[in-house]
């Protein structure tokens, strides 16, 4: 059925899991241990999942035909409506995990709230993710702990992340115009709700790694939902080169 | 730098089968919540397992190979020991 609101938003939702799921893709090989490599790609590969999923509905539900790879392959990066914090460059480990926590915090009770929506498609998706995301938060929380409790080096750089990351964070609550009047038909949930889950997980972790929660800054970093990206582009550039090349291709 | 070596762990998963727990391999981890992380994302990725456990390897005791001769080399000539002298009634079925 064709819904361009529907389309809008699956499509905000397949960017933020396929970016953060490409990030952590190049973390393969090049993880501090083999453990960690594979659990990386494991997270990685949830995210990629969850990509396809709202990808495909966006193209059902967009009606004009495209498909998952379409949309994946063939926008640039200013069609592509994740936020910010996403498509930052890794950085260091402790920058990935910060970084993952900060979101999955988000995602699991966002798609937990998701997974009741009576737009059957989408709670489908979230359904399955959220249990996904049960386990990035508790890897992730279970790292940051560690790192901030760690060594003298781990924890600086833990400080580092988490000063650096924390205001990309209030872009996970905010709503394009589209997105408000799915939350206004109550289709989909309201972000702000899901402040008080994600602060009493960061909080939680935080407190265990004694470290503090850093200072709510004036100067947050938003606008990749309006299109307007600082790294994607270069990130895209490697990600849909094989796909451009050979369009088509299959293996 | 004088990093300290991560601790190894020994990994058993049990399957769906509903069979014991099973040895299927080693992990390196920093405490034992993240040797189960590890042994999860590792181990479990193609929907082997329903349970874990993790054991520090340095908690197996573990017979000396040089002592085989002593330990296991006896046993070859005592055939007796295994049931292959009876005969099993077809009714029984497999055993």
């Amino acid at each position: 059925m064709s819904d361009a609101r529907v389309a809008s938003y699956a499509l905000s939702l397949g960017d933020d899991a396929l970016v953060l799921g490409h990030r952590l893709s190049q973390w393969s090989s090049r993880a501090p241990t083999l453990e960690e490599d594979i659990a990386l790609s494991n997270l990685a590969l949830d995210l990629i999942g969850q990509a396809r999923l709202f990808y495909t509905l966006a193209g059902e539900t967009e009606g004009n035909g495209r498909t998952e790879d379409d949309l994946a392959y063939f926008r640039d990066a200013d069609a592509f409506r994740n936020v910010l914090m996403v498509e930052l460059p890794n950085g260091d480990f402790a920058h990935t995990m910060v970084r993952q926590l900060l979101y999955a915090a988000f995602a699991h009770p966002y798609l937990g709230a998701l997974a009741g929506s009576p737009h059957r498609g989408l709670a489908e998706i979230a359904a399955k993710a959220v249990k996904e995301m049960a386990y990035h938060v508790r890897h992730s929380a279970e790292w940051v702990i560690r790192l901030g409790d760690g060594t003298d080096e781990s924890r600086r750089r833990t400080i580092e992340a988490l000063q650096s990351l924390w205001p990309y964070a209030g872009e996970l609550f905010e709503s394009d115009e589209t997105e408000c009047t799915l939350i206004e038909a109550g289709m989909v949930p309201d972000r702000r709700r899901i402040q008080k889950p994600w602060d009493e997980t960061i909080d939680r972790a935080l407190a265990e790694a004694g470290l503090e929660r850093p200072v709510d800054s004036t100067a947050a970093h938003s606008g990749g939902r309006g299109g307007r990206h600082v790294h994607l582009a270069e990130m895209l550039a490697d990600m849909q080169s094989l796909a451009r090349a050979h369009p088509g291709a299959t293996w | 730098m004088s990093e300290k070596p991560i601790p190894l762990w020994e990994v058993f998963i049990r399957a769906r089968s509903g069979l014991p727990h099973r040895h299927c391999g080693s992990v390196h981890a920093a405490d034992a919540a993240m040797a189960v992380q590890a042994a999860r994302d590792v181990y479990t990725r193609r929907g082997e397992s329903v349970s874990i456990w993790v054991v520090p390897s340095s908690a197996i005791v573990a017979s000396d190979p040089n002592d085989k001769d002593q330990l296991f080399e006896p046993t070859s000539t005592k055939v007796y020991r295994h049931p292959t002298f009876y005969d099993i009634p077809d009714e029984v079925g497999h055993m």
